[in-house]
């Protein structure tokens, strides 16, 4: 028998596929919130951060059925989608993909603001009475200094969106080659008895994560010894 | 608003501290804004460098204004052209020491540089640390290279913000000498703040007193040092800074020769040769004095001088004897009772008995 027939080699594909572009589009849109969530004293903190960090505590089905709602043809959303004359999100991939975004949000945004925070303001100050501007600091002093946070945070925020689940039922749905990701493939293969084809897959998980968390604490482990 | 000078005004007010001054300094050598902690010297500081926007406030150096409110001027720090010295090591962690030097210089258009590379690696001694990354360095090299890489911008004001309070004695005593070069070797005027009046006896030309945000006293070092009308706060560690010619060696008794404008000092055996300038604090409370000669004395440092003036001092027991020894003032502190008993006033002759001496480099 073939470990992978072609419907789950297809949901492979899909995933990596999903979780890659949605690391670099947290990557763009995460790093300047956590910039701003690291460096503000605006008291609309407390309140950013909590939003943020929301989909942390709340059941994926909760945040898959309102965004289902916002992006449907009655939902704000929607209806912005159906003006610009892209139709509607919900069951596409690009559905997906806004979902996974703001789904595995914290767990990119968190780890760079962290990294923002610990850099203090000290090297900022220095960079400017060094001659270097905002922008000129950011990209020669902050990225930089941030990399172990910006690596744990891509590395984070890929996982999670390899692992989620609900809030691709919600919105995604079960369409084979455009929102039928492992994780629901494996569902599947449950559902009808196969449990031959659900071990490959979610074999492959277990090892896939396994390897994630190995790589995180190994780099976060010797980056930790050269900071001290 | 002179080429020749900084004038500042700034005003702030945060919780719980407010600053309020209004200074004009000498737009060259070195000027010492000294001060206990909560005076506020570091705010000046932060606020000539742009790091922090004092409301209203004005600010010129050497005839460019960095800040003036009212016409709604105020350059952003890294418009300005000064380098900044931090309390503590401010180095960026992810680059080696060559590259650390290297960021404020290649940000500095290459007709304005004037500090060259070689020779700032020169003047702090840092030739053979360039290799290194900022974590294998000690506290007393990482100040080195922080006053290294802020001088290869070449900037028309260097500021020092207690750059040797982290350090222990030992890394101090290793730093201060490159410190002094700075200020004999190259024309950039210095704001050097600090709570160590060895510090600013040592290195200052020109002083500024601050107290709860508000300056209480600022001239030239000298001068100020023997001003009586300040608080006990300052008094209490009072001293005056001569400025010496080492006259000579008397090997045989170990001793060395200081020459002043008010005769001449021994003290223990010097390294420095015959001709060099010599800078000695001596405190107010090492000094005594005798209406006569003393003939039968085992102190050895003994000069005429004229009573200017007495002040009281803290505690109530003592008083501040200013004194004029040939053109250099010296301080005594004694008691009120020796003051009384000895008739101690305005234009009066004595003799300044000098205990003790510390030289300064």
């Amino acid at each position: 028998m073939e470990p992978l027939n072609t419907v789950d080699l297809s949901a492979v594909k899909l995933t990596i596929k999903l979780a890659t572009l949605t690391t670099i589009l947290l990557l763009f849109i995460g790093t300047p919130i956590a910039w701003w969530l690291a460096r503000t004293k605006s008291r609309l903190k407390g309140l950013i951060g909590a939003l943020v960090a929301l989909p942390l505590v709340l059941p994926p089905t909760v945040l898959g059925f309102y965004m289902l709602v916002v992006m449907g043809p009655q939902g704000p959303i929607g209806q912005l989608t159906q003006a610009l004359g892209v139709g509607l999100l919900p069951f596409t991939f690009p559905g997906l993909l806004v979902g996974s975004v703001f789904y595995s949000m914290p767990f990119v945004v968190q780890p760079v603001q962290n990294a923002f925070e610990a850099i203090g303001e000290r090297p900022l100050e220095a960079a400017a009475t060094l001659r270097a501007g905002p922008w000129d600091t950011f990209f020669s002093i902050v990225v930089p200094l941030a990399r172990p946070g910006f690596l744990t945070g891509a590395i984070l925020g890929f996982a999670h969106t390899v692992g989620e689940f609900g809030i691709v039922l919600m919105i995604g749905g079960n369409i084979p080659g455009k929102t039928r990701v492992v994780s629901v493939q494996i569902y599947d293969h449950v559902e009808a008895m196969e449990y031959a084809q659900a071990h490959w897959l979610a074999g492959g998980m277990v090892l896939f994560a396994f390897l994630v968390m190995l790589s995180l604490y190994t780099f976060n482990g010797s980056s930790n010894r050269r900071m001290s | 608003m002179s080429k020749e000078n900084i004038h500042a005004v700034f005003s702030l007010a945060l919780s719980g501290f407010s600053l309020d001054v209004k200074l004009d300094l000498p737009g060259h050598g070195v000027t010492a804004l000294f001060g206990h902690s909560g005076s506020g010297k570091t705010t000046v500081l932060r606020c000539v460098a742009g790091l922090i926007q004092a409301p209203g406030g004005f600010l010129s150096v050497n005839g460019e204004v960095w800040q003036d409110d009212e016409q709604g001027v105020f350059l952003s720090p890294h418009q300005r052209s000064l380098g900044y010295v931090f309390q503590e090591a401010s180095l960026f962690a992810h680059l080696t020491v060559r590259k650390n030097l290297e960021y404020g210089q290649k940000r500095v258009p290459e007709k304005s540089r004037k500090v060259g590379f070689e020779q700032a690696l020169e003047l702090l001694g840092i030739e053979s640390l360039l290799a290194r990354r900022p974590e294998y360095l000690s506290g007393g090299e990482r100040q080195r290279v922080a006053i290294a890489r802020a001088l290869l911008t070449s900037p028309k004001l260097l500021l020092l913000d207690e750059p040797l309070a982290a350090l222990d004695q030992k890394r101090k005593n290793e730093i201060l000498p490159y410190l002094e070069r700075l200020h004999d070797e190259l024309s950039i005027p210095l704001l050097y703040v600090s709570h160590s009046l060895d510090e600013v006896a040592q290195l200052a030309d020109y002083l500024v007193l601050l107290d709860h945000g508000q300056m209480i006293a600022s001239g030239p070092l000298q001068e100020t040092l023997v001003r009586l009308d300040l608080p006990g706060a300052f008094t209490e560690d009072a001293g005056v800074v001569v400025e010496t010619i080492v006259g000579a060696h008397e090997e045989a008794d170990a001793l060395t020769r200081l020459d002043f404008s008010g005769g001449l000092i021994y003290v223990a055996l010097r390294p420095e040769s015959v001709g060099c300038r010599l800078r000695c604090r001596i405190h107010a409370r090492d000094v005594s004095l005798t209406l006569e000669r003393p003939a039968a004395t085992s102190i050895l440092n003994v000069v005429p001088a004229t009573v200017i003036g007495t002040a009281e001092a803290e505690p109530p027991a003592h008083v501040l004897v200013h004194l004029d020894a040939g053109g250099t003032p010296l301080l005594a502190r004694i008691t009120r009772r020796s003051r009384d008993r000895l008739g101690i006033t305005g234009g009066l002759a004595v003799w300044a008995q000098i205990k003790a001496v510390s030289l300064l480099g």
